[in-house]
């Protein structure tokens, strides 16, 4: 509930904020803000949500995309062979983000032009993913609704038409989803205002999704010092198995 | 409470966790059994990563096993001498299986491998005991007494050199008879995640002719020895043992296990083994029903590029 009282404030101060500046005609065309710049994954993590909000200088529509850190993803496909199914055809693909949400104040197919989409990759269809390897439209095609496909089934992906909600016409809100296997990186949010089929104005809000404490420790030592980690797991087996065999031993 | 575990990176219901350590702890207590084959093909069906869930379990098989080997040494039932033998095998097989794992892993192929060798394991161990339970049944029906034919022949196996004396076995067979078994036991161990109990027993009574009283206790001895070096080449190869994980499964299944081991000593033996050899077969099916369905979506995705590291 403090959360959502925190909100309301800061909702309030910025809807004065800006019917101070609007009258003056002087305040920039779009503002925008996260409620928190950074998502902790700590040990009771269990995904989160982050409010956006903001305030334009008039009407328009409002398209929010929010993109993870990007790497490499390997797309197979399975393939019957002697009656089992069998991993055989993959395609690689480079600098894919590892969470791509869009939300908007409505359906962008039709509010944002083609070309405007293409140019910031508005869409899920609009996502510039080419296979490294050289095959067939056809394939490439496949493999790439596939990547699409189980992203959005794993909840990294999302396109949310009209989830920007408007009010009074200049403040909209919405909330961005962070499922639990959210990867870790660095963010980006963009927030764009169009009119008239043209961009107005474009914000950029970092946002750092990193792990904190016990999990950061865990995390970091086995990857730095794996060895020592496995060593360290083994001891620690092997003090918990005499434990349980000493305590046990009554019974 | 759902917490976030560090390196399978997912979050689970702890309790989840809980009672699945417990009812494969209650399993393992009651039929003796490590339940490796039961715990990673589980963690797989919840959605921790396969090469995650075969690292963590071999780091909670190695804890479970000590206080299980604690039990047997009290009682003198531990061979050292042929544990000894059987985990220079073990050594080298886990470190080849864990090999082949992660050689596997980034060719998109260790799930297959995972469920080929449960389904063929398991389905023959599973069906092998449940021919041979079912027989005895029958027999225990007819007569009123179970008894077993003889326990081991001599046969081509016994003229191998390097012949060492077992005392604890009382037995005269070739080093290399136990160190093979240890290899081929070592592989499984770290491609499906378990302590390979389940082979290793039988192996142990038919193949070196082991009396039986000295068999488990060393097959949990050299056990020990397996895991540890499978979830220390996990932890090195791949990052793959996840301790909070290992911790909350091994919890549930201590309690389990006692529970379990005290509900087995009032049960006829024939009806336990009837039993296993079911859940061992109903494991095995799960595993081949699988590789057989139309899955869900024929594609799939991985971090990572193929063939490349992470």
């Amino acid at each position: 509930m403090a959360g959502l009282a925190s909100r309301s404030i800061a909702v309030c101060l910025l809807a004065l904020f800006f019917s101070g500046s609007a009258q003056g005609q002087s305040g920039p065309p779009l503002v925008a803000d996260l409620i928190e710049e950074q998502v902790s994954i700590t040990l009771g993590f269990s995904g989160t949500d982050l409010l956006l909000f903001g305030a334009t200088d008039e009407i328009g529509d409002i398209v929010v995309v929010v993109r993870g850190p990007t790497g490499n993803v390997t797309v197979r496909r399975k393939e019957r062979i002697g009656g089992i199914w069998v991993n055989r055809d993959h395609a690689t693909f480079d600098e894919v983000p590892g969470f791509y949400l869009i939300a908007s104040t409505g359906p962008i197919n039709e509010t944002v032009p083609l070309e405007i989409r293409r140019n910031k990759e508005l869409g899920l269809d609009m996502l510039s993913l080419d296979p490294t390897e050289d095959i067939t439209q056809e394939e490439s095609e496949a493999f790439r609704a596939a990547l699409i496909r189980n992203k959005q089934r794993q909840g990294l992906y999302a396109a949310m038409p009209g989830s920007v909600e408007l009010q009074s016409g200049r403040l909209f809100r919405t909330n961005v989803t962070f499922p639990s296997n959210v990867p870790t990186g660095i963010y980006t949010v963009e927030v764009i205002l169009l009119r008239d089929d043209k961009i107005v104005e474009v914000t950029l809000t970092p946002l750092v999704v990193d792990r904190r404490g016990f999990e950061a420790l865990v995390f970091s030592f086995a990857h730095v010092r794996p060895m020592v980690y496995g060593l360290f797991a083994i001891l620690i087996a092997l003090i918990a198995g005499w434990f349980a065999g000493f305590a046990f031993r009554k019974i | 409470m759902n917490l976030y575990l560090p390196i399978a990176e997912l979050s689970v219901n702890a309790f989840l966790l809980l009672s699945m350590g417990g009812a494969v702890g209650f399993l393992s207590g009651l039929f003796g059994v490590g339940g490796g084959f039961l715990m990673t093909p589980l963690l797989i069906f919840i959605g921790v990563p396969p090469a995650v869930a075969v690292g963590t379990e071999a780091n909670q098989i190695v804890a479970s096993s000590v206080s299980g080997v604690i039990a047997h040494m009290r009682r003198r039932n531990v061979d050292f001498k042929m544990g000894f033998f059987l985990t220079i095998g073990g050594f080298i097989g886990s470190s080849a299986g864990v090999i082949l794992f992660t050689f596997l892993n980034k060719l998109g192929q260790v799930d297959l491998l995972i469920s080929l060798s449960y389904v063929v394991f398991l389905g023959t161990v599973g069906s092998l005991m449940l021919f041979e339970s079912l027989r005895s049944i029958i027999r225990l029906r007819k007569t009123g007494t179970a008894s077993r034919g003889k326990l081991h022949q001599h046969n081509w196996l016994h003229g191998l050199p390097f012949k060492v004396r077992f005392r604890r076995s009382r037995l005269y067979v070739s080093a290399l008879l136990p160190i093979i078994i240890g290899i081929f036991v070592g592989v499984l161990a770290a491609i499906m995640g378990v302590g390979g109990g389940f082979i290793m027993v039988p192996a142990m009574i038919y193949i070196l002719g082991m009396p039986t009283a000295v068999v488990v206790g060393t097959s949990l001895f050299q056990i020990i020895f397996v895991t540890a070096n499978v979830t220390l080449l996990q932890a090195i190869n791949n990052q793959t043992v996840d301790i909070l994980l290992a911790l909350i499964l091994l919890t549930g299944a201590v309690i389990g296990a006692q529970i379990g081991t005290k509900m087995g000593t009032r049960l006829r033996a024939e009806y336990l083994r009837g039993l296993l050899a079911g859940i061992v077969l109903a494991a095995c099916s799960k595993m081949g029903w699988d590789l057989v369905a139309t899955p869900e979506d024929v594609y799939s995705i991985s971090e990572g590029l193929a063939g490349g590291g992470h």
